[in-house]
């Protein structure tokens, strides 16, 4: 610990529980968080290179990543435009109900997702509310990916929001003013001054969606219809593959998802903090 | 003010629409809950919510959550008092360590205990041998549970921490108040409704978790059966109703979590503007 | 292109921030608008730029460029160049795109071809000094480079008039000189009419042709820097524009007395309360026949070609402060605590009741 404490710098060295902070957090990251990948490996290391790459891109496997990936991606999408509509509506206007509103975006961190799953296929089934109005229509949402995209919305729309409604509120009156005053029209000045400056928590508010859509599991398995290489998602493949006592396959296909996932968390790190860079100084 | 988009049409097309479509997709299902647990009436609900299964899921649920908060706040504090008063090698690594339970599938998490600590893993086959069974009973879902939710409280102080800075703590120990007696009483006081928020979240979290829940508990009914997927027994087996009771309950927990946010946020603003 | 306002007023809710106010701005002619915070003055030159809208009441207000009555014209159309006090750059752009904006979001049928819009921008990075950082983004900029940046992408849209909030607010006391000269030397140059807001009074009588002293919403006194020094209109506009030390007490048979100090003084019998600036405060070792005013040095700081000098008295509420030349300061050997007398060289009386018109000055 004395080698530790050498590397307290200046300005805090003051303050107490240095050593105590860092057991604690050292501790507990590495048996709760890092111990059990290592469980992961364990099993993985038993599959020879062959068959896991045998596992991973079995045709029902790899349909349930093209399904999974699919929909992320358009619930993504939707999230980010619909997540800008409501954080730009929630910052730059005043209107009754604008505190419901406002608490309402953190509903699908706060509910749990199997209530969201059941609710979800309830309401968009045939015979739900938005099924009943819909499928007569044409449109058929529960049991396809569609119903999957959608679950995966209502679960990520929060990241977007509140990724982007801060910086949104950060952005002075005279950035907009100094667009006017300069002769742009508001679409010009939304595409060229405000997106640019927002583009970032945007693109961070979209990633972790993405990535939180990847691995959703609760809130789709009851609208998703669950056909194999129609709307089988990759957690379900997992899911399946444990109950059929296949440790092997499930961890082979696990750690294909823990690898995408984690890449993205960090390649998302990586690029929020290249713009931040930018924006508040720093060379180059 | 005149500012972009403040154009009446443009801000009333904005408006309206954003408040249909959350209408639609976020406050429709939040009705659809209620409306479904209470579609046969009170007493069906209420039979429902009163059946042994359903209170035992209940009680498990409540116990893993009481559980759960005590690991978290002390992590939590731990970590964010560490990240945010001292400087060290590594300590953007553990910033971003934290958030591997946000980025990893909840089944993915499931199955990552269940590996290390089921029969077959290396500590669950040595713990087998003086009988110690983890997995498919209620410390299992204890232990998925606080992996899935550790980051919450950790995440709600580290920006606030930043933000306020170690001076007034320094203060404290200028003036000779010993390491707990300046924690105590200068830190506790300026993070305590950040800490609260975080546990509120932690506790919604812990309620509703699933996915990886599913896993490791074996969903034996009167055993291991959170309300979470007490609900989903209820509703592969056709009972509606009974499901969406469980449904209401636990949406009734978001709905007081929200409420609780929106308080908190309340508070937090009124402050600023007297201050 | 000069600038005319006809009745314009302004409220914020119930309080009023412009009472109607008429003001006649010359083409090319630089004007600062002078005042202490709400006082209306960026209000006001908000509201000749667009961003803010006049009151609409029974009779409208009117804003003249020129001929051109722009009151209901909106702000992107006004052609003005407007500088932000903390300058507001578009913080995801280069200096270079920062300059260019205005001419890239011009209708396609007026924007310059693309080399004539980088030959333009590089002028103006050149006339602003900064055209070897044309490529750095703002966040790597002092304040007063970002300020320069600033002006320089209100003038490539080449407006009839700039408008400028507290330009100089931000920086510290020698970045500010320096830009003040320089945009004074700017204006003379490019000849455009130009507006700008400060509370610093020496800014403004520095830069401006003449300046609008503005104080509650009204405008208290137009004029040359120069008039509005020597004439000022009445007691606020005097006391904004310098430091001043009061001397007040009864007069009788010519005679003004306070405390054990008196002084003749050629007013009617009454109370009265005189106004002098620190440079009108002469200095003796002795009292003469005519004055009796004893003070005592509390504090002496030496400020460029002067020496500032604080005096204390029973009989004076607030301290007086008194400028001495160099050359006197020696010849007087002052030092803390010394006793001396106050000769006032000139004063200022402005009554009270009715504060416009009835200034009176006396040299004594």
């Amino acid at each position: 610990m004395s080698q530790l404490a050498t590397w307290r710098t200046g300005s805090t060295r003051v303050l107490p529980g240095f050593g105590l902070s860092m057991g604690i957090s050292v501790l507990f990251i590495s048996l709760v968080l890092l111990l059990p990948i290592t469980g992961l490996f364990g099993q993985l290391a038993e599959l020879s290179l062959a068959e896991y790459f045998a596992i991973i891109t079995e045709g029902r496997v790899v349909a349930s990543y093209m399904v999974t990936i699919g929909a992320a991606a358009v619930a993504a999408l939707v999230n980010a435009i619909f997540g800008l509509l409501l954080a730009w509506v929630l910052v730059r206007y005043e209107f009754p109900g604008k505190r419901l509103l406002d608490a309402l975006m953190d509903l699908p961190f706060a509910l749990p997702t199997a209530v969201a799953g059941i609710t979800l296929a309830t309401l968009y089934a045939g015979s739900g509310w938005m099924g009943g109005l819909l499928e007569p229509l044409g449109f058929q949402v529960a049991y396809t990916w569609v119903g999957i995209a959608l679950a995966m919305a209502f679960t990520s729309i929060p990241f977007v929001v509140r990724t982007v409604q801060p910086v949104l509120e950060d952005l002075p009156a005279e950035v907009d003013e100094a667009a006017m005053s300069l002769g742009a029209t508001d679409g010009v000045a939304f595409r060229r001054v405000i997106l640019p400056h927002i583009w970032p928590a945007l693109v961070t508010g979209t990633g972790l969606a993405f990535v939180r859509s990847l691995g959703e599991f609760g809130a789709i398995i009851f609208i998703a219809g669950n056909m194999p290489y129609e709307t089988e998602i990759t957690a379900l493949m997992i899911f399946v593959k444990l109950q059929e006592y296949d440790y092997a396959g499930a961890s082979a296909i696990a750690s294909v998802v823990l690898f995408v996932s984690l890449a993205l968390l960090l390649a998302i790190n990586i690029w929020q903090g290249r713009f931040v860079r930018r924006l508040h100084g720093g060379k180059g | 003010m005149r500012r972009i988009g403040d154009a009446p049409l443009i801000r009333r097309l904005l408006i309206a629409t954003a408040l249909v479509l959350s209408a639609l997709f976020l406050l429709l299902p939040l009705v659809a809950i209620f409306a479904q647990a209470f579609s046969q009436g009170v007493m069906v609900f209420w039979t429902n919510v009163s059946n042994t299964f359903t209170l035992h899921a209940i009680g498990l649920t409540l116990m893993i959550a009481l559980l759960t908060i005590p690991v978290c706040l002390v992590f939590g504090v731990a970590l964010a008092w560490l990240v945010t008063r001292f400087s060290f090698p590594g300590r953007r690594i553990l910033q971003t360590l934290i958030d591997i339970p946000f980025a990893v599938s909840p089944v993915v998490a499931g199955l990552i205990y269940l590996l290390l600590y089921g029969r077959n893993g290396w500590i669950g086959s040595w713990l087998d041998t003086y009988d110690i069974q983890l997995m498919f009973a209620w410390p299992g879902i204890l232990m998925v549970t606080i992996f899935v939710t550790c980051p919450f409280v950790a995440r709600e102080l580290i920006p606030l921490m930043q933000a306020q800075g170690s001076r007034e703590e320094e203060a404290a120990v200028t003036l000779g108040a010993s390491g707990w007696t300046t924690f105590r009483r200068v830190t506790l006081p300026n993070i305590r409704w950040a800490l609260l928020y975080g546990v509120i979240l932690t506790n919604a979290r812990a309620v509703g978790e699933f996915g990886a829940v599913s896993v490791v508990s074996g969903a034996i009914r009167g055993q291991t059966n959170t309300l979470p997927l007490h609900l989903e027994q209820l509703y592969q087996d056709y009972n509606a109703v009974g499901a969406f009771a469980c449904a209401a309950l636990l949406a009734l927990i978001a709905l007081l979590t929200l409420a609780a946010k929106a308080g908190l946020e309340w508070r937090a603003s009124r402050r600023e503007a007297f201050a | 292109m000069s600038i005319r306002l006809n009745n314009i007023a302004k409220h914020f809710g119930n309080t009023q921030a412009l009472e109607p106010i008429n003001l006649d701005i010359h083409e090319g002619e630089l004007v600062g608008l002078l005042g202490p915070s709400g006082s209306g003055k960026t209000t006001l030159l908000r509201i000749i730029a667009g961003l803010e809208n006049a009151d609409r009441t029974a009779q409208p207000g009117q804003i003249l460029f020129g001929d051109r009555d722009v009151t209901n014209v909106h702000v992107r159309d006004r052609r003005i160049g407007f500088v932000f006090q903390h300058y507001a750059l578009f913080r995801h752009m280069s200096v270079y795109d920062n300059v260019a904006f205005g001419l890239t979001v011009l209708s396609r049928k007026r924007r310059p071809s693309s080399g004539e819009i980088r030959a333009r921008v590089f002028r103006l990075l050149e006339m602003v000094k900064l055209e070897h950082l044309a490529d750095r983004y703002p966040a790597q900029l002092s304040g007063g480079q970002q300020q320069r940046v600033s002006l320089a992408r209100a003038l490539a849209v080449e407006p009839e008039v700039l408008l400028l909030d507290e330009p100089f607010g931000a920086l510290d006391a020698k970045v500010r000189q320096e830009l003040r000269r320089w945009l004074r030397h700017l204006h003379d140059e490019l000849n455009f009419t130009s507006v700008f807001v400060t509370h610093d009074q020496e800014e403004a009588l520095e830069l401006s042709d003449r300046v609008v002293v503005m104080s509650n919403g009204r405008i208290e006194q137009i004029d040359t820097p120069d008039e509005l020094y020597r004439t000022p209109k009445n007691r606020f506009v005097f006391e904004f524009l310098g430091d001043v030390n009061h001397l007040e007490g009864k007069v009788s048979n010519g005679v003004l007395t306070c405390g054990d100090a008196y002084w003749h003084v050629d007013l009617p019998d009454g109370h009265e309360e005189l106004l002098l600036r620190p440079h009108e405060v002469r200095l003796t070792e002795q009292p003469t026949s005519e004055s009796h005013l004893p003070v005592t040095i509390t504090a002496i700081s030496p400020v460029g070609a002067e020496v500032r000098v604080e005096l204390e008295a029973d009989w004076l509420a607030q301290p007086w402060l008194a400028t001495v030349r160099h050359t006197d300061f020696e010849h007087l050997a002052l030092r803390r605590g010394q006793r001396l007398f106050a000769h006032p060289r000139h004063w200022r009386r402005f009554p009270k009741v009715t504060e416009k018109t009835t200034e009176q000055t006396r040299v004594a």
